[in-house]
């Protein structure tokens, strides 16, 4: 058996030593440069683009704008639809691409661009009072925007514990380390791109309907991508840009986005204002649990962070309401970040059920196991597993948690107060449809083709582990190729359904293979659209629990973070290794939202300010220090053929409540607004 | 360092023993030079400002950010870059440190880690303090895990692979504090 062992990466000699090839480090013979130009304005019209001086400097190939630009097709997003028409929707849009035979005389020749715009008013000031704040069709991906079961109001008015709280969560960027990256050529009207993405399928499809081009005459790949967290989900404009460069000057083209150019490009999460109320008898249990999440988009394209789905799965309660309300405004499109939804969702919710252990007099883990649904408490349905019990349970023994003195503001520590606290996570195990192939071959190998995304993940090592195992031999005797779309349409490597969903392909494209001799030269495929659609209606969950311990000192408003643990139910684990860095990396950007992460809109002008990784602080080494993840037994057959439940974002959920409800611990201040930044710490009211 | 074309000169560099010349624009990078000149693309661009680390290289033993130096004042330097840390064949023992500890996830900062870990050592060893040495007079400091931490936070890790960079570092400065 190869899954369940701890595998060194695959890859991973190419990552230590410079092979590994990332969009941006491919070599396409006689490649130009095209630098992003984006608009200045907020909102309006280009009036007028003069290139002259630029066209007239040396090693300059092509200025386009929305004036000469190839025509595209459609787009289901249309934030790709680039230098179609004059008109700028927020600021930081596209309005040229300058083509040169270097970057550098790209980068200046842009420079010397003269754009005019006709100025419209623009309004990008966030919030939930807006008054043109509506109820969208439906949230992020496609749920319901609203679910109602009980009479939640009546429950709040004769309950004997209410709280009723509202929580902030600020615009945060994903910063990938490395920037979103396109090189695109056109050979004989087909057009094959290298793109930093995580689902060369996706981009595929997008470029297939921009282009009106064959479904064939397109191949995007992503052979190795450097991280994404969301932000590299579907096709971005580089790509695009890239893909028109090329045609208009007939050589490849390379677009390198810079790190402020992210800022608007590539998408972020929104900010959001939640209220949550609950209400409970004395001794905990919930008898109400309300959900109110704002959150704000683009004029360009409607994205509502599915914030309060949290809330539908998470505790027993006889009425329960989740609802979401979207603005449009002058802003970059909001899109996914690690855990949409559940991240923030699960800062307000479960901050709120520690108010609420605190105002009961009853310990936070018990609370939590007291309020256990039987079923979905939204939705009725039965869980496919549920081992969140087990996770609180393992994760307090293991973090020393029994015996813990519940008041706050007692533990002096020389100039550091100790807290401790901690918050329950979930995170839906999706299996979405997928292809994948598998050859045997001449020599006696396997090769498996599968449209995967390595982002980080281990992905590429996870599926030749399963693909060994399914082949009933070592892993050295199959090779496992990702990330080419000529494999074949397949899920993308977000929503933690990636290698669920790719491996139950490669399972059935495997056993197949075997059962048709696997004579050499054979190859089987296997499609897993009917398979997934045919799984009967289950939650399907993934589950975990943080512990988290704090030193806060109030005198200069530092919060650090000495300790975090967390104990999780992800049901197989393929690759112990991979999979603990996994979640480490979840607890990590968990702790670096919490206490530093914050775009900051400059209102007058609708941009993020602070677009640099030296304004934009994401955690440093210096900033971490132990964090360790663990695994509960989570066995779970309702799944996929091979029972993986996803981890790429379940390490963040809840991350950042445990944190806020450890300052609260340690100094007896509930913080609702995120980050914890040392000026709030610094300017609370503390009772001693 | 002149050249006749206006805006161009001419640098002198060794890169990972190998020496070259070439004519290069005044306004590029050495990381810029390293990628897209040499084809050294083991060298990564995470911000291009000097804010992430991912360009770290070692020039003349010491680690900088590559990004925040113009190829032509380096010119006459030796370079080290990922693809040169190993002995060829075999892997630097931080290279394999960091596959066995799994101190990456997605690769784009690793070589940047590896490079600046390798000349953080030496600091170390040759008694450089830093913000959290407890003795700034000491002839050499002992990297325990709050030394490596704090002298490795100019390279970011969005993956958050921190714990375990931190924990492949200490396997090899181990042997050497
Ligand atoms: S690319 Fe040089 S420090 Fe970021
Ligand atoms: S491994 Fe991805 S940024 Fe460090």
């Amino acid at each position: 058996m190869s899954v369940g062992e701890a595998v060194v990466r695959i890859e991973g000699r190419d990552k230590v030593t410079g092979a590994a090839r990332y969009a941006g480090d491919i070599p396409v013979a006689g490649f130009a440069y095209g630098w992003v130009v984006q608009s200045t304005i907020a909102r309006g019209r280009v009036s007028s683009v003069d290139d002259g001086e630029a066209l007239a400097r040396p090693g300059v190939l092509a200025v386009l704008h929305h004036g000469n630009a190839p025509r595209l097709g459609e787009a289901d997003d249309a934030t790709l639809l680039v230098l179609q028409d004059p008109r700028v929707p927020h600021l930081g849009w596209p309005v040229a691409l300058v083509v040169a035979t270097t970057a550098e005389e790209a980068r200046e020749a842009a420079a010397t661009l003269r754009i005019e715009y006709q100025v419209e008013s623009h309004d990008a000031a966030f919030r939930a009072e807006h008054p043109r704040m509506y109820v969208p069709d439906h949230i992020n991906p496609t749920y319901e925007t609203e679910t109602v079961k009980g009479d939640v109001d009546g429950a709040l008015a004769t309950a004997e514990v209410v709280v009723d709280a509202t929580y902030t969560t600020p615009a945060q960027h994903n910063n990938p380390m490395e920037p979103h990256a396109a090189v695109a050529e056109w050979h004989d009207g087909r057009l094959t791109v290298h793109d930093s993405s995580q689902g060369a399928y996706a981009v595929k499809q997008a470029l297939t309907r921009l282009f009106s081009l064959q479904p064939d005459a397109v191949r995007v790949v992503s052979e190795h991508v450097g991280g994404g967290f969301g932000n590299k989900g579907t096709a971005r404009p580089h790509v695009v840009l890239a893909a028109l460069g090329a045609a208009a000057v007939d050589r490849p083209v390379r677009v390198v986005l810079t790190r402020p150019q992210l800022y608007a490009l590539t998408g972020y999460r929104t900010p959001i204002v939640q209220r949550v109320r609950l209400g409970a008898h004395r001794d905990g249990r919930l008898v109400a649990l309300d959900h109110l999440a704002s959150s704000q988009t683009s004029k360009v394209l409607e994205f509502t962070e599915q914030t309060a789905l949290i809330s539908r799965s998470m505790y027993a309660s006889g009425a329960l309401r989740t609802r979401h309300r979207v603005v449009a405004l002058d802003v970059p499109t909001p899109r996914w970040m690690r855990a949409p939804g559940e991240s923030p969702g699960s800062f307000a919710l479960e901050s709120a059920i520690d108010e609420l252990a605190i105002a009961c007099g009853v310990d936070p883990v018990e609370l939590r196991i007291a309020n256990e649904p039987e079923s979905e408490p939204a939705s009725g349905l039965p869980f496919s597993s549920r081992n969140l019990v087990a996770c609180l349970r393992e994760g307090a023994r293991r973090f020393g948690w029994s015996g813990r003195d519940p008041r706050p503001a007692l533990r002096r520590d020389g100039r550091w107060w100790r807290g401790t606290g901690v918050a329950a996570a979930t995170y839906p195990a999706r299996s979405n449809p997928s292809s994948a192939s598998v050859t045997a071959e001449d020599d006696g190998r396997f090769t498996v083709r599968v449209t995967a995304a390595d982002i980080g993940t281990g992905a590429r090592t996870a599926l030749t582990q399963v693909a060994a195992d399914a082949l009933q031999v070592p892993m050295s005797e199959v090779t496992v190729l990702i990330a080419d779309s000529d494999f074949g349409p397949a899920s993308v490597a977000g929503g933690s359904s990636g290698t669920a969903s790719w491996s139950w392909a490669v399972v059935a494209a495997c056993r197949d293979l075997l059962a048709q001799g696997a004579a050499a030269g054979t190859t089987a495929q296997a499609n897993t659209g009917k398979a997934v659609a045919a799984r009967p209606d289950l939650a399907r969950h993934a589950y975990g629990a943080h512990f988290v311990e704090v030193a806060v000192d109030p005198h200069t408003g530092e919060v650090r973070v000495p300790r975090m643990l967390g104990a999780f139910a992800v049901g197989r684990i393929v690759n112990p290794l991979t999979a603990r860095s996994q979640l480490i990396g979840g607890m990590t950007m968990g702790l670096s939202i919490a206490l530093l992460e914050e775009s900051t809109m400059d209102t007058r002008f609708g941009d993020f300010v602070n677009h640099d990784l030296a304004n934009y602080h994401v955690a440093a080494n210096a900033d971490i220090q132990s964090i360790e993840a663990v695994f509960v037994d989570d066995p779970d057959d309702q799944l996929n053929p091979v029972g993986v439940k996803g981890l790429g974002e379940i390490g963040i959920v809840g991350a950042t409540a445990a944190l806020a409800n450890a300052v609260w611990h340690a100094t007896g201040v509930r913080h609702r607004d995120l980050p914890i930044r040392p000026d709030r710490v610094l300017n609370a009211t503390y009772a001693v | 360092m002149t050249s006749q074309r206006i805006g161009v000169s001419t640098v002198r560099l060794v890169v990972n023993d190998e020496p070259h010349e070439l004519e290069v624009d005044n306004r590029m990078s050495l990381l810029d030079l390293l990628r897209e000149r040499l084809g050294a693309t083991g060298t990564k661009k995470g911000c291009d400002h000097g804010q992430c680390g991912a360009c770290t290289v070692l020039l003349g033993g010491r680690r900088v950010n590559s990004c925040l130096i113009l190829a032509v004042a380096a010119s006459g330097a030796s370079v080290t870059t990922i693809e040169g840390v190993g002995d060829g064949t075999e892997l630097h023992p931080l290279q394999r440190a960091f596959l066995e500890h799994d101190g990456y996830q997605c690769g784009y900062c690793t070589p940047g880690q590896i490079c600046s870990a390798i000349a953080m050592i030496e600091e170390a060893a040759a008694g450089w303090p830093s913000a959290v040495s407890a003795d700034v007079g000491a002839a050499k400091v002992s990297l325990d895990g709050e030394e490596i931490r704090e002298r490795m936070s100019g390279n970011l890790c969005r993956c958050g692979a921190y714990v375990n960079i931190v924990a492949a570092i200490a396997d090899v400065a181990g042997g050497r504090a």
